[in-house]
């Protein structure tokens, strides 16, 4: 993948990013999100300054991947550790230690638990990362001067103009009805406003 | 808050309305008949034991070991109990306060449990310890050595200690937690916190100590400083596989229906699975050092068990104290899930008895396993023992600390 797609997420073809509604409080958000997700709308976001327990289910949200990346990158921390100390004892560099055999499995496994541990740890942070698109130098809803609040005491979410159910006049009255305190059209290209 | 609906999102979990029904034994429920069953198998089994025991000669030796390793098995769970009790005071912690009423029961049993280990003093010593006998400390250097601290006297004498220890740590705390329950003094709470972190301390030393003196000295001449921590580890670990049978348990039969969720039964799956993977890491920690250094004063221990079929029970552990259950448990269904953590929770329990079997019974059996009738008698005695008094402590207080200042964070609990 080229650097350019790691660093900018992935937009919706067109000059429309999509819409973004505004509510006054992490209730409204909350009941807006079950409407969104019983509209059917399927790619949207909420965005808010701190988490609000049970948005994940009121967003209709499926259980996250990420444990299984963890899995799976543990075992292969666990299986490099065992692999490479087994290797360089009995091919690359075998030694007698202490009278014991080349293959001394019980002597690898703190070394085979940290490094299943590492992978571990690295497959949740990376995972999370690549799962959320991050690192991502700009956003198109960044040009909403309005979406700076959603780390300061705004309650958002934005529909995405190529998700399926999108449409310019329906998505914002249905956010309208609720109960957005204010809705508008975000633009693709970073600079113009709507 | 003024108005909760504006400030937060509304909670699913949240009770309406907590019925008597779900805090107290119905009158007529099946669980009031728990003592008079723990007393019958008691006194079948425990009976059993001494009578066939005594009979022959042959069989005493048996008969003890035996003994020790059921009476071993109750008396972890109730440690484990007194544990959890200790760090849900000193952490504070809100979400177990639900579950606290049950590990109360489980740690009362312990001045009851300190009665099983009366006939082991009084009858078992010198079947159980060979460095009991004079001849045999006046033949061994090493067992002379040792005599200041492994000598009968001293022995009983530290028994009664830590017995009376956790006896008088479960019931104080049992007291205040039924105090609270009918005065409602948030003062008490604060009591028991500061409490709880001296209690901690002392509860480490002598779980450790005990340890030595039960199951390191059934071999005397060999040691690790670590053993304290493994068997406190396997504790735990049961404790936790009896908290969730008896959390399922008590939801299928229509107990606390409105007060234990998912989420708390999460949490104890959780914890179960931390305990799994602690024990794991003290077996192997103990394990590592001595198959490192590789000297025969301590690889006796694992000399010993691996020969003749003791081997296939270290095989065993291994794979059923640690991997099986370890996988098994990763999954978040699983632990949210009545049945598979049921399932699982019976296996670690018979998995915590394997582990002490291994740990008593190469001192009888050098060759291979044996098993006896006294094995199964003795456990089912001790069983219900055990029974009998968490029964007993049951039917005769509400079953969550009705008053206790975070029961409305624990009732509202969430997993994040």
């Amino acid at each position: 993948m080229a650097p350019m797609r790691i660093l900018r997420p992935s937009l919706p073809p067109g000059d429309l990013f999509g819409a973004l509604a505004e509510f006054a409080t992490p209730a409204e958000l909350y009941h807006a999100c079950e409407g969104v997700r019983d509209a059917g709308y399927t790619r949207w976001d909420a965005h808010a300054p701190f988490p609000v327990h049970g948005l994940e289910r009121a967003m209709g949200l499926k259980a996250s991947r990420l444990p299984w990346v963890v899995l799976v990158t543990a075992l292969g921390g666990a299986v490099a550790g065992m692999g490479l100390q087994g290797w360089v004892s009995t091919i690359a560099y075998p030694l007698v230690i202490s009278g014991k055999p080349f293959f001394s499995w019980p002597a690898f496994i703190p070394i085979t638990f940290e490094l299943s541990v590492l992978g571990g740890a690295f497959g949740a942070v990376l995972g999370m990362f690549a799962m959320n698109q991050l690192p991502t130098l700009h956003h198109p809803l960044f040009a909403s001067t309005r979406f700076e609040r959603a780390s300061d005491d705004g309650f958002f979410i934005s529909i995405e103009s190529w998700d399926p159910q999108f449409d310019r006049g329906r998505t914002v009255d249905l956010l309208r009805r609720l109960g957005a305190k204010e809705v508008e059209l975000v633009a693709s290209q970073s600079g113009t406003r709507e | 808050m003024s108005d909760s609906r504006l400030h937060s999102a509304p909670s699913p979990a949240r009770p309406a309305a907590l019925r008597a029904a779900s805090l107290w034994l119905p009158p007529e429920h099946s669980w009031r008949r728990v003592p008079m069953l723990g007393l019958v198998l008691a006194v079948v089994g425990l009976g059993g034991c001494l009578v066939f025991g005594f009979m022959n000669e042959a069989n005493r030796a048996q008969l003890w070991h035996s003994w020790l390793v059921g009476s071993l098995f109750v008396l972890s769970i109730a440690l484990g109990g007194l544990f959890f009790v200790l760090i849900h005071h000193s952490t504070q912690a809100g979400w177990s306060v639900v579950l606290r009423r049950i590990a109360e029961h489980v740690m009362g049993t312990l001045p009851f449990l300190a009665l099983l280990f009366l006939p082991l003093l009084l009858f078992g010593m010198g079947d159980l310890f060979h460095w009991s006998h004079g001849e045999a400390v006046k033949q061994n250097a090493l067992l002379r050595h040792k005599q200041p601290y492994l000598n009968v006297t001293f022995f009983v004498i530290r028994t009664a200690v830590y017995f009376a220890i956790w006896s008088a740590m479960a019931l104080w705390f049992g007291r205040q937690s039924r105090l609270q329950d009918a005065s409602g003094d948030h003062g008490l709470t604060r009591r028991m916190r500061r409490a709880s972190s001296p209690g901690l301390i002392v509860f480490a030393l002598t779980v450790t100590f005990f340890a030595f003196d039960w199951l390191m000295s059934l071999q005397p001449e060999w040691y690790s400083t670590i053993f304290g921590v493994y068997f406190f580890a396997g504790s735990a670990m049961a404790f936790f596989a009896f908290l969730s049978l008896a959390m399922i348990a008590a939801r299928r039969s229509g107990l606390l229906a409105e007060v234990l969720s998912a989420e708390h039964q999460h949490d104890v799956g959780k914890l179960l699975l931390t305990f799994v993977v602690f024990w794991t890491y003290m077996a192997f920690s103990q394990y590592l050092l001595i198959w490192y250094a590789n000297l025969p004063e301590e690889t006796v221990f694992f000399a010993q068990r691996s020969a003749g079929s003791w081997r296939t029970a270290s095989a065993a552990l291994a794979l059923g104290h640690f991997v099986v259950p370890f996988f098994f448990l990763l999954p978040r269904s699983v632990k949210r899930n009545a049945a598979p953590l049921a399932a699982v929770s019976v296996w670690l329990l018979a998995m915590h008895l394997l582990d002490l079997y291994w740990l008593v019974m190469p001192n009888l059996h050098p060759d291979g396993i044996h098993p006896s009738l006294f094995d199964a008698a003795a456990l089912i005695g001790c069983c219900g023992v055990f029974l009998a008094a968490f029964g007993g402590a049951l039917r005769r207080q509400a079953l969550v600390p009705l008053r206790d200042p975070r029961l409305p964070e624990s009732l509202t609990f969430e997993n994040v």
